[in-house]
């Protein structure tokens, strides 16, 4: 009884569920490390805001009785725009004065945009959990499947892997990808040889939090509830699968996430749920203990 | 903080004169004995049962007494703290105190109970919860009308059982100290119960992104109830977790659930879903009158505990009508056969000393809104 195949498998794809939005988020983590070597701690509250925007459309546009796929995009889109606005703004207003200034004031600034972020969504909306709406239909193909999987976390698996091939496709072979990797490799040389660095920081912003917008849209419809904290929770965890695929990586932080997701699933399916996260953090230190610089990490020797 | 302060001893000094002129006046009377916190930062626990018994009183002694006998109050002060209530307590006991209303913390009841069962009294708290009090049945001359802080626990474990007919339960919590506790109460009357195993037990971390992984284990578990022992923000997505999975599973929980956020974020599946909460005593006539004398003779509305303690008086002082006698043992079975109607319904004692019928009640989500479960 103990080995059940379906019992595995559903385990296994909770687990690519949550792995699927930790990745969504942690690539905004780990773009902006890779690029300006910050660890912008607003992130998981950008994502926040992506969920709370499409709350707000999807209220509009279910009350001008719209059906529920179309509310889906356009709540997504309008979330996705929304955070990007958010994560640019953040950029220029916390981290774009400090750039030179020493990397601690930078992490200092974000954490302070973090709670600011926080609160403000606190003040300006509610502290209350708010329902938020199922968008995503039951699809008639995967009745046969049910109780292994919803089509929730079909969609979410699908939009994850549609996101990390453009966004790879956007990195290999754009013209803008190709200034974020040279920013990434050296910064002064970008600079040097005519790439415009404040607006490949600001492109990584805006992508990041877009990811995050569209993670953020997913889980909430998934779940069915939001509220002002979630930003936090989630951002912390992703922010260590981000760590544990190797920051500064993108491969890596997929890699991470879904690591990090398999894990919480799997223990707590197989062992108990009271030590999820003494799990989830027993990896990270396993493997950063044996491959400090993450999964796929560059090991990297500091330049004296 | 003054005012009150100065309220308080106001209070205390005309006990005392009402005290002094007793003992000079009439050796003849039933002595009843107030003990809590009067003064200092919980006195707003204690002052509510005080003037619960001053109101009782006035009305018995205006109708001429108990046995014939008129009424008097001995008030004393703990201040909440267990070295203090041993003394508090030996001096109701010296001033010949025929039973106690009190104490008002569990810790200062505990340790006042031990001089009481040595001199024979009867006490009676309106408030103090832990629930070795009664069970670990050191204290028969102990009784109260606050239901205990497992009384939820087993309220659910009842129902389950008795209700729901569930032979295989599983029991989740929150990690938190009212999660946890709850399902741990849960947990040991369901293993002493041989009509159902608990199946799985579990704690589940607050405000994770979602919890397939968990509603997967109960799914495989072949539990027919779930027992939740935690807040409405888990509640609800294990709830809509496991309903969009259409699992069927009960769905038991706490007065931690038995909030509208609940039904408003869990939406549709939160229908069916029960919860343990505190009786609604608003369509209790007597609740009412006992509020609107508080009022009239306070000019406010009552503080805490206020009904418990309205309800404990009146079955100290039925008890000792009933029994004819302030002696020990007559007013132990008088308490235990003889129903009272108070402000928290008819209720009685077990030979436990807790009150039945008193503190939670079941309900269930019906039609968006919680209802009770008759």
């Amino acid at each position: 009884m103990f080995w059940d195949f379906d019992y595995f498998m559903e385990l296994f794809l909770a687990g690519l569920t949550r792995g699927s939005i930790y990745a969504l988020i942690a690539l905004g983590y780990t773009m902006v490390y890779g690029i300006i070597e910050l660890i912008n701690f607003a992130h998981g509250e950008i994502y926040m805001i992506g969920a709370f925007t499409a709350l707000i459309v999807t209220g509009v546009l279910t009350l001008m009785g719209w059906n529920s796929v179309a509310i889906l995009f356009i709540a997504a889109g309008v979330a996705v725009v929304y955070s990007s606005a958010y994560g640019y703004t953040v950029e220029k207003i916390a981290y774009k004065p400090l750039r030179n200034a020493p990397r601690l004031s930078a992490l200092i600034s974000a954490i302070g945009m973090s709670l600011f972020l926080q609160n403000y969504v606190l003040l300006a909306q509610t502290s209350d959990f708010l329902p938020f709406p199922a968008l995503i239909p039951e699809f008639d193909w995967l009745r046969p499947w049910e109780h292994i999987v919803r089509s929730s976390q079909v969609v979410i698996y699908v939009t994850t892997a549609i996101v990390m091939i453009l966004l790879t496709f956007m990195i290999k072979f754009t013209r803008i990808g190709k200034a974020m990797r040279a920013v990434s490799q050296d910064k002064a040389m970008a600079m040097l040889v005519g790439v415009d660095v404040n607006r490949v920081i600001s492109v990584t912003f805006i992508v990041g939090s877009a990811t995050a917008a569209i993670g953020g849209v997913l889980i909430a419809s998934h779940i069915g509830q939001i509220n002002f904290y979630i930003g936090f929770i989630a951002g912390i965890k992703a922010f260590v699968a981000a760590v544990l695929g190797g920051i500064g990586s993108i491969p890596g932080a997929v890699l991470g996430s879904l690591v990090l997701g398999w894990t919480e699933s799997f223990f707590t399916g197989y062992i108990s749920s009271d030590y999820e996260d003494v799990f989830a953090f027993l990896i990270l230190v396993f493997i950063l203990i044996f491959r400090p610089s993450g999964i796929l990490g560059r090991a990297e020797s500091e330049k004296v | 903080m003054d005012m009150r302060k100065t309220f308080t001893v106001a209070i205390v000094g005309v006990f005392l004169v009402f005290t002094l002129v007793g003992i000079s006046a009439a050796a003849d009377t039933i002595k009843l004995g107030v003990a809590g916190p009067h003064s200092g930062d919980l006195a707003s626990y204690g002052i509510p049962t005080v003037r619960a018994a001053e109101i009782i009183v006035k009305k018995v002694n205006a109708k001429g007494g108990v046995m014939g006998k008129q009424v008097e109050l001995l008030v004393e002060d703990d201040v909440c703290k267990p070295e203090i209530a041993t003394n508090t307590a030996t001096k109701l006991a010296s001033e010949g105190a025929d039973v106690v209303l009190g104490h008002i913390c569990s810790g200062a009841t505990k340790a006042a109970l031990g001089i009481y069962k040595g001199a024979k009294k009867i006490a009676m708290s309106p408030s103090a919860t832990n629930p070795a009090l009664t069970q670990s049945g050191d204290y028969p001359n102990f009784y109260r009308t606050i239901a205990s802080d497992d009384a939820q626990a087993q309220l659910e474990v009842d129902f389950a059982l008795n209700n729901l007919k569930a032979k295989k339960i599983a029991v989740l919590h929150d990690k938190g100290d009212y999660g946890k506790g709850l399902a741990e109460f849960a947990k040991s009357f369901l293993e002493k119960d041989p009509r159902a195993e608990v199946v799985l037990y579990e704690g589940v971390t607050p405000g994770a992104m979602d919890y397939s992984a968990v509603v997967q284990k109960i799914k495989q578990s072949g539990a027919d109830a779930v027992i939740f022992g935690g807040y409405h923000p888990e509640a609800s997505k294990i709830v809509s977790q496991m309903r969009k999975k259409k699992m069927k599973t009960a769905f038991v929980s706490d007065d931690g659930v038995k909030d509208d956020t609940f039904i408003k974020v869990a939406g549709q599946y939160a229908e069916g879903v029960y919860a343990t909460g505190p009786k609604d005593l608003s369509s209790n006539a007597m609740y009412n009158e006992a509020v609107e004398e508080h009022r009239k003779a306070y000019g406010e509305d009552p503080g805490a505990f206020y009904p418990q303690a309205y309800a404990a008086t009146l079955a100290l002082l039925n008890a000792i009508e009933k029994a004819g006698s302030t002696d020990y043992d007559a007013l132990r079975k008088a308490l235990q056969t003889n129903d009272v109607d108070t402000p928290l319904g008819k209720i009685r004692f077990d030979e436990k000393g807790d009150a039945t019928g008193v503190g939670f009640s079941v309900y269930v989500v019906k039609n968006g809104k919680y209802v009770e479960v008759k």
